[in-house]
């Protein structure tokens, strides 16, 4: 016997990324950038407006070069060594959690490089909280990682960018490479 | 302005039953989200299928954490997607079907498994099927188990402009 199956209400509580959202007219499509052939090296979101609470980044993404490459976060342009991170990560045979800390940038984990397995992208859910808050510094967090049927990462990593300005640019980049055809960016933001 | 954020489709289960089905999902969206929060007759992993691919197209990749130590592991060309568990007290599996309805890509999913009394996981799923958009999806407890009186499934689309 099935199930019975209802259509719920717009008016109910429900999960995004790791988040809880009370209505779900309260999350935004702000914009959305996909990989053109031949690769992009940077995408940015730009003149984020200050009018939500907190901002989620969902991406498909794999990287052109040979090495895995994290995901590298700068907000607002910032170069300076004010961004500070930790994950926890498995990579199908052990736990690993490290550091990383006064970069110049902060990591997502991980993307696949270009000579894994055909087709697979990672995927990316990130929580950037109270980002128009003048008042405190900036904490990230990210589920994310791929699969590539025998290899693989998941990762679960939190951030942090010592600056308390109001976050206006996001800007992603992947080291020495492009983020490959088909990669997809979407930035949606959420009302509090 | 349209909106972002929808539910599709929700099923609670008022008989105990092996497997739910969501079928007929629209291409309309950019990313999927399926909430499970329920129980099952015993403590196993929880099995997606795509578009009812039997083959040994699936595999995931696991970190977990069950009070005492941190560990991970992972599954390969297997016919179901083990990227979720269900055990015989409240549990909870939030799915993130990534870019679902795309035609270019191999399809990946997130995961984000609670359970009070046992573990909390994240896990990453791959299904490698000739790309396609997903348009049904079939979940069931590992091992034969049903699915128990009360769990709810629920189906949301998220579209990017």
């Amino acid at each position: 016997m099935r199930g019975q199956r209802t259509r719920p209400s717009t008016l109910v509580g429900a999960w995004v990324g790791n988040g809880l959202v009370t209505n779900l007219g309260d999350f935004e499509s702000i914009a959305t950038t996909t990989v053109g052939s031949g690769g992009q090296a940077t995408i940015t979101f730009s003149s984020i407006p200050a009018t939500y609470k907190h901002l989620q980044l969902r991406m498909i993404s794999r990287g052109t070069g040979t090495a895995e490459f994290t995901i590298r976060v700068r907000l607002n342009g910032d170069t300076g060594s004010n961004y500070t991170n930790h994950f926890l990560e498995g990579d199908g045979t052990s736990a690993i959690s490290g550091s990383n800390i006064s970069g110049t940038y902060m990591n997502l984990y991980v993307q696949p490089k270009s000579s894994a397995l055909a087709n697979v992208f990672g995927g990316f859910v990130v929580d950037v909280l109270d980002y128009a808050n003048t008042n405190k510094y900036k904490t990230v967090r990210h589920l994310g990682g791929y699969d590539a049927n025998g290899s693989g990462y998941i990762d679960l990593d939190s951030g942090l960018w010592m600056n308390s300005s109001a976050i206006t640019s996001i800007e992603l980049t992947t080291g020495a490479t492009s983020f490959a055809e088909y990669s997809s960016f979407a930035l949606y933001g959420i009302k509090g | 302005m349209p909106a972002t954020y929808e539910p599709i489709s929700t099923q609670t289960i008022g008989t105990a039953i092996a497997s739910v089905t969501f079928s007929s999902v629209p291409a309309t969206y950019t990313d999927l989200i399926l909430v499970f929060n329920g129980t099952s007759a015993s403590t196993q992993g929880m099995e997606l299928r795509f578009n009812g691919d039997t083959a040994t197209n699936y595999s995931a990749t696991r970190l977990r954490g069950d009070g005492a130590s941190a560990a991970s592991d992972r599954s390969s060309s297997l016919d179901v997607m083990e990227v979720g568990n269900v055990y015989t007290s409240q549990t909870v599996n939030v799915f993130q079907i990534m870019n679902y309805a795309n035609t270019t890509t191999f399809k990946t999913v997130l995961c984000r498994s609670n359970n009070d009394s046992a573990q909390v996981s994240a896990r990453v799923g791959l299904w490698r099927k000739t790309p396609e958009a997903i348009t049904t999806i079939f979940l069931r407890p590992a091992g034969g188990a049903n699915f128990s009186v009360g769990s709810v499934f629920t189906l949301y689309g998220i579209k990017a402009a």
